[in-house]
């Protein structure tokens, strides 16, 4: 653990609509710099909605709108006119499922690299085979760094999307269910690669099970009907919750 | 559905039922049959005589009865060959506009209308290509393309406004509405997931169609094009009008040329000796022969996408 | 950095302005033709040209009266012999052959026949038909176009009667109906917008067709209600008097070009309008 907390991201008075339907009300809560936060709840609860505003993924779909304002490093990212594309080279994401480009498996990491400019080949090879070792998956792969990626298995695909986010070196990765695709022993793999991961990145990691929310987390956030029930540290949220519905809802009383 | 316990229950009413609709079922099969059949028994006396020779000919002569099919593939092979270059980047461009660009608002007022464009008659194209089209071809971009390209042997020539570049333009016209179709439902079927993952990690739109939607569609895109050839060589009417009917063989894309359909349409109606009606029956033959070729491979290109 | 970044950006722009230009360029040519088919159509739309007969060329006046009325009555009988043909070679497909050999080889053959050239099936009938009966014919048309209609009817009513559920049709058969009732009165009934759909376009798609009829129906200049007798069609007049040097045929031919353009153009969208209704209710 850091001993020095800074705020990573700040969220402020966030409302989030599709269309008409509000999907998050009055989310206030802030992601510390290379802690992992997690946040939890039951489906529906708009977890997922959170995190895709986050990286403003919502703005390829139309009729969609927010309010208030999310800051990354002091900025909002909400304001007009902010440059998506360099935001979201900034704040990388790994999917439910894991997501393969189809190409070959060091091309995947390469595409993140080659966005930011980066020609020279040897460069690129090296940062394919750090980020890959990065994420655990540069023994398994080395001898066929040139065949498709969806000859991998689901954990792996998962690790090179994981490998892929970290190459381009995010300030934030954000996770959607990272595991949930997975079997156990893969998602074992996972969760030891993020805890590797807390020491350079900034981590929001959404996921539906508990345990793991409890393993790998420092901050907590429970979710409950588009809004933030309860944030805390992960110890306390898990421990000594003070809001009614999260203790219901972590000693498996609903969800 | 569990066919032992049906067929316990199966009464005479079902069994008529069932032979009556595998009956017409497999007519379909007997029907592309007989054709090939029929086709080849009245082309006989023209494989009988001129064998494979038929083929390799540059002579077509009804005078002399002398008949060679080379100029007639020629034509259908080249005109189809420029509608798809044409056809293929802007039918791609299409899709790329319905799928990813528009506003929906947009989006179904234009798919409609460019699927409407599929549902005018062939001949409409061709006689639109014939009265508007190649007086502008000929009066202005023809003399262009002769004055700036003209030392080029693909567009030496005199400006007609009809051959074989006004004829694979015109039938360009008429298989994007195909292709673009295609292509935009092979692009639906890219797991938006595995584009989000692409802007994920800070890529432009253009960069996630080249590098994603684009490689994951390929092989239907492949598909829709062959399936658009597919319609090109066996389109006749557009053709007709367009092309100039002259039996020859020209480097230049812009001389009057023919083509198998046009062929067909053209003389068939007028061969007044069997050995002339069956070596039109045989160009007739052949083009089923390549169109069911062309057809099958681009059908077994696209199943995979159907599957859903 | 910032150049490379720059220069993203600018493909980018150029990438997607060239995708709709695409777009801009296939609308142009559908707006651009129908133009010229309304402005260059309209004027030949008068009585005349609804009630009279094909006035010889060179002269003024006259009409496609039965070159109207032939379309529709080739039309009707290849409807009436293809329709009910297609939807029970579909039934089969969707109902009894499903997975089997049989079904996956009429399904395919069906998908290549919809593309096939239908010049040939022009010249299929003729050697079939026509030689035989010694002259071009009513009944030789209708046949052409009755063969070019069925793998598309067999395509989209097996479709339309695939959505149907299978648990519709168990809860129909548990009731101890025989299969056939099941088929015809309750999986018909629920693919019936579907399959009135598939069948409008699919006579849509026929009437515009120009190649088989020509060795076929081919011509006539007078009214013809005989199936054994050569008949005119739209189609065919327009490929007559569009190739005639006479400008009074260019025009007549013009009219009819709007007239069948108008027809299909209304049928298409009615079927995407029925077709929709569907998917609501």
């Amino acid at each position: 653990m850091s001993d020095k907390m800074t705020e990573k991201m700040e969220v402020k008075g966030l409302n989030f609509y599709y269309g008409t339907k509000q999907a998050l009300k009055d989310i206030n809560l802030a992601v510390q710099e290379g802690e992992i936060t997690a946040l939890i709840g039951p489906s529906g609860c708009g977890k997922t909605t959170f995190l895709r505003c986050l990286n403003r993924m919502h703005d390829l779909y139309p009729g969609n709108r927010y309010e208030g304002e999310i800051l990354l490093e002091g900025k909002n990212i909400l304001r007009k006119g902010i440059d998506l594309i360099k935001l979201r080279s900034r704040i990388g994401m790994v999917f439910q499922k894991p997501t393969p480009f189809p190409m070959s498996i060091s091309d995947n990491i390469a595409f993140g690299l080659k966005l930011k400019g980066i020609r020279n080949r040897g460069e690129i090879e090296g940062r394919v085979e750090t980020a890959l070792k990065d994420s655990a998956l540069f023994d398994e792969v080395k001898d066929r760094l040139n065949t498709p990626a969806l000859s991998l298995s689901g954990g792996q695909q998962q690790r090179l999307c994981i490998a892929r986010a970290v190459a381009v070196e995010p300030d934030v990765i954000l996770m959607d269910e990272p595991c949930s695709a997975l079997d156990p022993v893969a998602t074992v793999k996972i969760e030891d690669l993020m805890s590797e991961l807390k020491s350079n990145y900034t981590v929001v990691i959404v996921t539906h099970n508990m345990q793991q929310a409890a393993r790998v987390s420092e901050y907590t956030g429970f979710f409950m009907l588009g809004e933030v029930m309860e944030f805390d540290r992960t110890k306390r949220i898990f421990t000594n919750p003070k809001n009614k519905m999260t203790e219901d809802y972590i000693t498996g009383r609903f969800g | 559905m569990n066919t032992e316990s049906r067929e316990a229950a199966t009464s005479s009413g079902d069994r008529i039922f069932k032979g009556v609709s595998y009956f017409f079922a497999i007519s379909v099969m007997c029907l592309m049959g007989l054709v090939v059949l029929v086709l080849f028994k009245e082309s006989l006396p023209s494989i009988q005589k001129f064998g494979l020779g038929f083929i390799t000919s540059t002579s077509w002569d009804p005078v002399a009865l002398e008949f060679g099919a080379l100029p007639a593939i020629y034509g259908t092979v080249v005109t189809s060959i420029i509608a798809i270059v044409i056809a293929l980047p802007i039918s791609i461009g299409i899709a790329i506009f319905l799928t990813e660009m528009a506003p929906t608002s947009l989006k179904g007022p234009i798919g409609v209308a460019i699927e409407l464009l599929a549902s005018i008659p062939s001949i409409i194209y061709g006689m639109w290509g014939l009265f508007i089209l190649s007086p502008l071809l000929g009066d202005y971009v023809e003399p262009f393309i002769i004055d700036h390209f003209g030392f080029i042997p693909l567009f030496d020539g005199a400006p007609l406004g009809i051959g074989m570049l006004p004829a694979g333009f015109i039938l360009a016209i008429m298989i994007i509405p195909f292709i673009s179709s295609v292509s935009r439902d092979v692009f639906l079927m890219v797991p938006s997931i595995l584009k989000e993952s692409g802007y994920g990690v800070g890529a432009t739109k253009w960069e996630v169609i080249r590098r994603v939607v684009l490689p994951f569609a390929r092989s239907g895109i492949v598909g829709a094009v062959i399936l658009g050839l597919g319609r090109a060589l066996g389109e006749t009417m557009a053709v007709t009008f367009m092309i100039g009917n002259s039996p020859d063989i020209s480097l230049s894309l812009l001389d009057p040329a023919t083509s198998i359909s046009a062929t067909l349409a053209n003389e068939f109606t007028e061969a007044d000796h069997p050995l002339y009606l069956s070596s039109i029956v045989e160009l007739g033959l052949m083009l089923f022969i390549i169109t069911f070729v062309v057809l099958a491979i681009a059908k077994l290109m696209t199943r995979r996408y159907e599957k859903r | 950095m910032n150049l490379h970044y720059l220069r993203r950006k600018l493909v980018n722009y150029v990438a997607l302005g060239i995708s709709l230009l695409s777009a801009v360029f296939g609308i142009v040519f559908l707006c651009w033709i129908l133009k010229d088919v309304l402005v260059l159509g309209l004027p030949a739309l008068n009585t005349s040209f609804f009630t009279e007969l094909p006035a010889p060329p060179g002269m003024e006046g006259g009409g496609v009266a039965n070159a109207i009325v032939g379309t529709i009555m080739i039309t009707v009988i290849a409807t009436v012999v293809g329709v009910p043909a297609g939807i029970l070679a579909g039934t089969y497909l969707s109902e009894f052959g499903r997975k089997s050999r049989v079904a996956s080889a009429v399904r395919f053959l069906s998908d290549i026949l919809v593309s096939a050239p239908s010049i040939v099936v022009g010249i299929f009938v003729y050697a079939l038909l026509v030689g035989p009966m010694g002259g071009f014919s009513l009944l030789a048309g209708s046949l052409a176009l009755a063969i070019i209609m069925l793998p598309v009817v067999i395509r989209t009513s097996e479709e339309m009667l695939k959505l149907v559920p299978d648990s519709t049709r168990e809860a129909a058969l548990a009731l101890g109906a025989p299969q056939w009732r099941v088929t015809v009165q309750v999986v018909y009934r629920g693919a019936l917008r579907g399959m009135v759909t598939g069948v409008m376009l699919a006579v849509a798609r026929v009437s515009g067709e120009t190649a088989p009829l020509l060795f076929t129906s081919f011509n006539n200049t007078f009214w013809n209600f005989s199936l054994t007798e050569p008949t005119a069609s739209l189609t065919v007049t327009i490929f007559n008097y569009a190739m005639a040097p006479y400008e009074e045929w260019h025009s007549i031919a013009w009219g009819a070009a709007l007239l069948i353009t108008a027809m299909l153009l209304v049928v298409t969208l009615l079927a995407r309008f029925f077709a929709r209704g569907r998917s609501t209710g």
